[in-house]
Formats: C-alpha cells, structure tokens, sequence
C-alpha cells in the first residue's frame, strides 16, 4: 500500500536519509524504531509531504501511496485526497481553540457529513476523558490528553492510514498502555499504522512488523518478534 | 453644551470607524501571519481611488457607461466593486511580496521591510501613474441631515458608523464560527499543524488578505464619501493612527483592534475641542503612550494566548 524506494532527503545542505525503502501493507502496524536522530521524524514529514521551510527537501527516491507517486501532491491533499493523516511530534494541537474545535477543524476538506458524526463518535468512544473537555481550550489539556486528542484529530481527517511520531511521548506508564491498546484498537477495525517509537519494546510489543533505523539508513527489519529476539537490536534498543 | 457633547460624540465615532476598519484589516493580517502589513494604510489609499473610479466610470464620465444611472445604483455598485477590487490588490500583494518570502522561511523583519517598501511603492506609483493632482470624489446621494438633542448629523456620518459595527459583527461571526475562521485561528497559534488538518494554507492566507483589504477599500469609499478630496499619501498618516490604534487595543484581538480605533478617534476629538487642534495628535499620543506602557500587550491582548 505504502512503499518507499531509495529516499534520500536533505535538511538545507545535510543529508537527513541515505535511501532508505520500506513497505506498510493495509491493515498491518509497523513501526521505524531508533535513537534520536536517526531520521524518524524526517521520513514521517518527507510522507506528510511537509517540504522546507520546515520539513525536509527530497532529493532522490519515490514514495508511492496505493501506487500513485506522493512526491507532486501537496501536504494538504495527503490529508483530503489520499486520507493518510499525521500526528505529529509534539503534537501541535490548536491551544487556542476547544477541544471541539480542534477535531471539526480537522473535518475542514471532507464532505461525507454522515461519516463525519459517526466518527465524533468513534473518537470520543476511544477517547472519554475528551468529552468530558469538549468545550475546554486545548492549551489547558493535561499531556496525555493533548496526545489524545492529536490522535483524534487524525482519525478525523478521515483517513485510513495514520501515521503517529511519539504518541507515548511524555505519558506516564499507564497512560501509555492505554494509548497503545487504543492505536491496537483502531488498527483491529481496519485502520493501517505507522508508528515511530523511541520506547522500542512497546512499539514492537505491538507492532506487526517494524524497522530499525540508524543515522538515516535501515539497519534491520523483520517481524516484530523477530526484531525483539535479534541480538543486536536488543541491546541497541531494548536495554540488552 | 449636550449639543456640542452630542456633536462631537458623533464626529468622534465617524472617525473611529475609519481607524477601526482599518485596525480589524491590520489585526487579521497581524494574527494570522504575524506580519505587520505596513502596506495596509496605502490599500485603504487605493480603496479611496478604486471608489473614485468605479463611481465615475458608472456615472459615465469616461463614456463606457451610459449616465442614466441613478446616485443610488452606483452606489449601490461602487461598494462590492471597491471591495472586490481592492481585495484583489491585496490578494496580489501578498502573492507577488510577502508569499516567496514565506516560502523561503525568511525572518519576519525582512518581510515587514517588505511590507514598507510596498507601501512606498503604492503612494508613488499612484503619483506617477495620476499625477500630483488631488481628486474630488463626486457626490453620489444627497446628504440628507438629521438633528439629534440639537446636533446636525448626516446621512454618512451615520452609514460609515453604522457600517464599520456591521463589519465588525460580520467579522467576529466568521473568525468564531466558521470553518475558515477556525482555520484562520489554527493558522495563529500553529501554521505547521495546519496542512495537516486537510486545509490548504495559502488559502486561509488569501482569505485573510481578502478580508482586511475589502474592509479598507469599504473604509476608503466611505472615507472619501465625507472628505471628498484624494491624494496619494491620504493613507499614509491614516494608516499609521490605524495601526497605533490596534496595538493600543490589543492587536491579537479584533475587539481589541475595534475598540482601539474608538478610543483614538475620542481621543483626538476631545483634545481637539478642549484644547486646539493643534494640540490634537501630540495629547491623545502622549496618552496612548502612557496606556501602552501601563499595558504592553494592549487594553485586550494577552500576552501568548489568542490571537485574532
């Protein structure tokens, strides 16, 4: 479904990605674990089609979307045409607006009014502490619910592939576990992921298969439990 | 002594509502982009002009039209055209001077050193391309006077009041309840997350620009309506007093920016009538110096939450 082929990518005049290819299928979670700054966020941004001045230049390769080539299609359209959604790194809620508002912002490009409705409903079905902040500005939100409620303005852009940089980011263990069964329960209804991860032991615990990325390049790749056993990747990434 | 309080109470709301449409324009620009549109006094200059020739190109002067049209249908004409016109002059500003920069994550100073030389560039390529004569706008409708507890008010005085609350009505619905005005108020507080919500930024950005430069043009047609004679630096001191009044107010706040342009405008008038007006601009500055330095972010701005 989603395949990237030879991805070099540069911030200003660093290379961020050396070429790097990987494949998600429908209905699979995989995850790109790896140490900070090995090129997670970059290769997230590069799909999201977030270009400079912020987001990273490509320089060579192709990401393909259902087979349609990404490179030429803007960051908006990623959204409203091709339904793939990013909660971003840090996730960027709108403080200044509601709860509310921040998740009827994210319907802004879709028509389907009726999936619309349904949808409010999944999110605050997946999410309850949210209902109860609906009419709350989001900037007041604790961070485990600021990171809710990023996941749930992705789910209502209407996507069916979402990409997640950090969702465990900040939460306390508990809170954590609860996010991950939620992503788990999404994915059970249809939904594809990709999820970068420091915290590689959960994302693999939960993850179909998943990526190692090391200073740009993949160093490993395989089932999850195949990467949970490999040597090298445990005592890189799982603390031996 | 109720008359002359009543007389220049109007006088004072009449000239508000010029600073405050012109204030709301800087405020949206300010709280979408953070960039301070210092061209935006020389867009309401070219609203005056734009009014002035859709008026008299309807009126048949240039013998386009035939002049059979009635003082109240070009009117009635003249205000969506200017709006529409004039917007497009500030659509195309931001296109062809502030967009590229944007694009190349230029420091905001360098885009508002921009913004400046644009404004330059509006005042005297208006004087190279007219000429250094001053136009008279036509009358379009007979004034019609009204005494109020004793003080003569005119029909225009009232519609430039009446106008700019309605502007400012229409513009608070849309920043709160649309759509796009939620997007305009993401595109504030995080321009990066916006794409990714599905909105197409330079659109909120259009929209944005569309909104302040009509609401300049509509604050220059009706400028020119009460003071009928045009020049191509009328905006330039107008728009200054615009802008120190949106930063008085609050400029990350369109209340903020409304009500700063009131309070200007009372200002000057009761310097004006209590002292000379001669005194006018040095008092009420002096004054809204004090307010500033009292209140940095101005009498509505909070300092890092909402803005517009």
């Amino acid at each position: 479904m989603l395949s990237v082929t030879n991805l070099k990518v540069r911030y200003g005049n660093t290379e961020a990605l050396h070429g790097i290819s990987f494949t998600v299928d429908k209905g699979e979670i995989v995850t790109l674990i790896g140490a900070n700054g090995a090129g997670k966020t970059t290769t997230l941004l590069s799909i999201a089609r977030l270009g400079p001045p912020e987001g990273p230049k490509i320089i060579e390769g192709d990401i393909t979307y259902k087979g349609q080539s990404l490179l030429p299609v803007p960051p908006h359209e990623i959204v409203s045409k091709m339904s793939m959604a990013l909660a971003p790194e840090g996730r960027h809620i709108f403080g200044n607006l509601t709860v509310e508002e921040n998740l009827t912002l994210a319907t802004y490009a879709r028509k389907d009014m009726d999936n619309v409705k349904r949808d409010y409903e999944r999110v605050y079905e997946l999410f309850p502490r949210l209902v109860e902040r609906r009419r709350q500005r989001s900037e007041s939100l604790s961070g485990g619910e600021q990171q809710m409620l990023a996941v749930g303005r992705a789910l209502m852009t209407g996507a069916d592939f979402i990409m997640l940089d950090e969702p465990s980011m900040g939460l306390a263990p508990l809170l954590m576990y609860d996010m991950f069964r939620a992503l788990k329960e999404l994915n059970s209804q249809g939904m594809t992921l990709l999820l970068i991860e420091q915290n590689a032991r959960i994302a693999l615990q939960f993850a179909h298969r998943g990526y190692v990325l090391d200073t740009g390049a993949i160093v490993a790749s395989g089932n999850a439990r195949e990467l949970m056993d490999n040597p090298d990747v445990k005592k890189a990434y799982l603390g031996g | 002594m109720l008359e002359t309080f009543i007389q220049q109470g109007i006088n004072a709301l009449q000239l508000g509502s010029y600073y405050s449409l012109i204030a709301l324009g800087y405020c949206l620009v300010y709280g979408v982009l953070l960039l301070i549109n210092f061209a935006h006094g020389d867009i309401f200059m070219v609203g005056a002009y734009i009014a002035f020739f859709c008026a008299t190109a309807l009126m048949g002067k240039y013998g386009v039209l035939d002049a059979g049209m009635s003082g109240w249908i070009v009117l009635a004409l003249t205000v969506p055209l200017t709006m529409l016109l004039t917007s497009g002059v500030g659509v195309f500003i931001e296109r062809v001077a502030y967009r590229p920069l944007r694009l190349k994550g230029a420091n905001r100073l360098y885009v508002v050193i921009t913004a400046l030389m644009m404004g330059i560039v509006l005042e005297y390529g208006n004087l190279a391309m007219l000429g250094a004569t001053r136009k008279s706008f036509p009358t379009l409708v007979p004034r019609a006077i009204f005494e109020i507890g004793g003080a003569t008010v005119t029909s225009l005085k009232l519609a430039a009041i009446f106008t700019s609350f309605a502007v400012f009505g229409l513009l608070q619905w849309i920043v709160t309840r649309t759509k796009i005005g939620m997007a305009m108020r993401a595109v504030s507080f995080d321009k990066f997350a916006v794409p990714l919500m599905g909105i197409p930024l330079d659109i909120v950005i259009i929209f944005t620009f569309f909104l302040g430069s009509s609401m300049a043009g509509l604050a220059g047609l009706l400028y020119a309506m009460n003071f009928p004679v045009l020049d191509p630096f009328m905006g330039a001191l107008v728009g200054w007093k615009a802008f120190i009044a949106a930063v008085v107010g609050g400029i990350g706040d369109i209340r903020g920016a409304f009500i700063g342009g009131f309070l200007l405008a009372f200002l000057e008038v009761t310097v004006a009538a209590t002292f000379s007006s001669e005194l006018r601009d040095l008092i009420s500055f002096t004054i809204l110096l004090g307010i500033l330095s009292w209140k940095p972010t101005g009498l509505f701005g909070k300092p890092r939450t909402t803005k517009i």
